[in-house]
């Protein structure tokens, strides 16, 4: 055991200066959050709050979000004293949005705390968001003291209970001494495996009555054996039907941006010669600029890439879950296809679509040996020709890329304005949307050269997401410009945590891309409710009586302020703002309410019937 | 729809059972019967859990099942190599008059009877699900007041336990 130099105050116990863990915390196929040699704390008394500080420090947490309340002001105080950065939100749903935020562009463990009953309850949406979305996140949350749980006391919610469907685990903690080995554990829980959201509850008394610290604690999980190697059997399986399919697809999802293997996927990639998907969440696993990428799939996807995976006869499935808005209308997805489906959670596997090839294991590992099995059969019988496949391929994406037409009412296309965010910002930005018509476009026109880049609320679909989300990232990845491509109805749910980030000097940068509507919504109700426009107009646009004023609000929050309507503004707005380093941008780009977004596949329908204008399919030769 | 046995050792802890029966509800799983109570190693329940699922979404079931951080192993006991049983207590009317016969037909099905008072008895069976409705069919005629039943529980035959190995490694 060592002592090393004190490193709060206020916390008499010792933390070794040396080692820098959080690696061997927050990397998905670390096997135990137990750390390494140098992180030794000998037992020291303090109280339960000391030691909920004292854990997070000693798990290598620099930053966390949050917003104190009775059942959680034990653990303020000596939270005051580390030197943890606690940075204080307006609302608690923005400080899971950013502990979210900040986990996405980080890789680690986003850590948000909050108060009991409402406080906690405002936590939900995030919660649930990174429960879908597999973020690393642990909530920890003041409980009403132990002995009233049960009375309905004051500000009690039944947290734990709550959260229970939405989290991948959860926790209460009565006892002081249970503290540190409990987030121990929530953060082992969150951060491998399938990596998701953890909450700790910890009632008032455990926070305050007296216990005795030592790290490492012992975690006790005998339910939890996340297995990360793939069956060399199977992989061997897979690369004999990668090596025979004349019309192969790489399906690459999120997990492949969790698991860090956007190398690994390049190599196999290259190796195999076939076309790459990247999913919603995947944006940034493959480099948008290389030759085999061939789009975005799903409901809003590129032509190219919904038809790749339509006519496929081998799906390569890496990290993905085959989800609604991906496959259609399921029992004409990808008719012809052998499935391979890797993924670490084996619930997903042959959940929605039935795996021909099922490997269960983290795709950080198995895709190096698929690429070594897939070149060692291409040494022996020489590689498959993918030339016919790649023509038609090619054609599609020549006949029908992405674009957009002009709106006729003089309005900005909010595509363009996208793009050129994009262009000027360069693929080392960091980008992050709310949910919507904004949302598409921003996974369309934005062009992704790195995993990491790309945030967005994909399988909850929560507005809000953007603004806090975007603050989370800056505060994890400080030395990148960050925007958050925001619209006027999503911007409205969470925009407080422009406050936070004026007040904390986290300038992030806000496109409000304002159509003065619910966009997306109004878009169905366009296609599918005869223009009957049922509560989506938001008055906030061009010509309305622009409630709220998008510039003052920026203003009043202290951001640099800009309205943009006209063509000219584009460019130098966005170069003004990514000149600005010192505080938060918001630009209020006023567009058309008429622009849609295209590819579409209407729900219900098979992915076949793809609209790339309204009312519009193009007509499939098909080859054989 | 196929009806499947399933005994799932759990961590024993607060709200383990919440989170099981939780998940057979929001993934729109059926559960017919469920029995949970400790076992030959401290620390560890047992559920019997009957479900009806077949196929794919037996294989769903049990791979949620297996994702809750608290279930430590779950084996599937299929009805050539396991033991089932149900517990039934019956409170049936039994007067001077039929009482004779309600004692018969209770003897009869190897039951027992565990109270008596001046108008009624009750009943107590163990045995496997059709036992238990032949029984109960022929008591109905003299009159059942009150049915409480236990969920299934199901034991592996031969000597191998099902905590061996779960809890070998770890």
């Amino acid at each position: 055991m060592s002592k090393g130099t004190p490193i709060s105050p206020s916390l008499m116990a010792s933390k070794p200066s040396a080692a820098k863990a959080a690696d061997s915390v927050d990397s998905v196929d670390s096997a135990s959050a137990v750390l390494g040699p140098n992180r030794v704390v000998e037992p020291t008394e303090m109280t339960g709050s000391e030691a909920i500080v004292r854990s997070l420090e000693e798990l290598g947490v620099d930053d966390v979000f949050g917003l104190p309340g009775g059942a959680i002001l034990p653990t303020y105080d000596p939270l005051m004293a580390s030197k943890i950065n606690h940075v204080l939100v307006r609302h608690e749903q923005g400080a899971g949005h950013a502990a979210q935020g900040y986990a996405m562009v980080t890789g680690r463990v986003g850590v948000c705390i909050a108060t009991s009953g409402p406080g906690a309850t405002n936590l939900v949406t995030a919660i649930a968001d990174a429960h879908m979305d597999s973020v690393p996140l642990v909530a920890i949350t003041g409980q009403v003291a132990s002995s009233v749980i049960g009375s309905d006391a004051f500000q009690e919610a039944d947290i734990v209970g709550i959260t229970m469907p939405i989290t991948k685990h959860s926790f209460l903690v009565t006892r002081a001494e249970d503290i540190p080995h409990t987030l121990a554990a929530a953060f082992h829980l969150a951060s491998t495996g399938r990596p998701g959201p953890v909450l700790v509850d910890v009632t008032k008394d455990a926070q305050q009555s007296k216990m005795v610290f030592s790290w490492p604690p012992k975690i006790d999980l005998p339910g939890y054996r996340p297995v990360t190697r793939g069956h060399s059997k199977q992989v061997r399986e897979a690369a004999r039907l990668i090596a025979a399919a004349s019309k192969p697809v790489l399906y690459v999802g999120g997990g492949v941006i969790k698991a860090d293997a956007a190398a690994e996927l390049v190599q196999l990639a290259e190796t195999t010669g076939a076309p790459v998907v990247t999913t919603l969440t995947a944006r940034g696993a493959f480099p948008d600029s290389h030759s085999q990428h061939v789009g975005m799939p799903g409901m809003h996807g590129s032509v190219s890439a919904v038809m790749a995976l339509q006519q496929a006869d081998v799906l390569i499935t890496l990290g993905a879950r085959f989800d609604d808005r991906v496959t259609g209308v399921l029992s004409t997805f990808a008719p012809n296809a052998k499935v391979i489906h890797a993924d670490i959670d084996p619930a997903e596997i042959s959940k929605n679509r039935t795996a021909d090839v099922p490997i269960v294991g983290s795709v950080k590992e198995i895709i190096p040996e698929l690429t070594e099995a897939v070149r060692a059969i291409q040494e022996k019988d020489g590689g498959a020709d993918l030339a016919p496949w790649w023509a038609f391929l090619n054609r599609l994406k020549e006949d029908y890329p992405l674009g957009w037409t002009e709106p006729e009412d003089g309005l900005l296309s909010p595509q363009k304005i996208i793009q050129r965010i994009g262009e000027l910002t360069g693929p080392e930005g960091v980008y992050v949307a709310g949910v919507g018509q904004h949302q598409m476009w921003a996974a369309q026109f934005v062009k992704y050269e790195r995993p990491r880049a790309w945030l967005n609320s994909a399988g909850l679909g929560t507005m809000g997401y953007s603004v806090p989300a975007a603050m989370g990232a800056k505060v994890g990845n400080p030395e990148r410009v960050v925007w958050a491509i925001d619209g006027d109805g999503c911007f409205q749910m969470t925009n407080q945590e422009l406050a936070t980030c004026t007040l904390n000097k986290i300038p992030i940068k806000v496109a409000v891309i304002n159509n003065s509507s619910l966009g997306m919504v109004r878009q169905w109700q366009t296609l599918f409710y005869d223009g009957r426009y049922s509560n989506t107009d938001l008055h906030t646009g061009a010509e309305t009586l622009r409630i709220p004023d998008f510039v003052k609000l920026g203003e009043a929050y202290g951001c640099a302020s800009f309205r943009v309507e006209r063509e000219d503004q584009i460019d130098d707005v966005i170069k003004q703002a990514l000149e600005i380093n010192d505080r938060p941008v918001v630009i209020d780009f006023v567009v058309s309410p008429n622009a849609m977004v295209w590819p579409m596949v209407p729900s219900g329908v098979s992915n076949d019937l793809i609209q790339v204008a309204r009312n519009s399919t193009p007509v499939w030769e098909e080859e054989d | 729809m196929a009806r499947h046995t399933l005994s799932v050792l759990v961590e024993d802890k607060p709200g383990v059972l919440t989170r099981v029966a939780g998940l057979f509800a929001r993934r729109a799983f059926n559960i017919h019967s469920l029995a949970v109570g400790p076992t030959e190693v401290d620390g560890i329940s047992r559920i019997t859990v009957v479900v009806d699922a077949e196929g794919d979404l037996l294989e769903q079931v049990t791979k949620q099942l297996n994702k809750l951080v608290n279930v430590i192993k779950i084996v599937e006991l299929l009805p050539d190599n396991s033991v089932r049983r149900d517990h039934l207590l019956i409170k049936v009317r039994a007067d001077a008059a039929t009482r004779i016969q309600v004692t018969q037909a209770v003897d009869l099905f190897r039951a027992s009877v565990v109270d008596v008072s001046t108008d009624a008895i009750v009943v107590e069976a163990t045995g496997t699900t059709e036992k238990l409705e032949a029984l109960l069919t022929v008591l109905e005629p003299f009159g059942v007041r009150e049915i409480v039943q236990s969920g299934t529980l199901a034991i592996g035959r031969g000597s191998r336990s099902m905590s061996d190995r779960a809890l070998r490694a770890s």
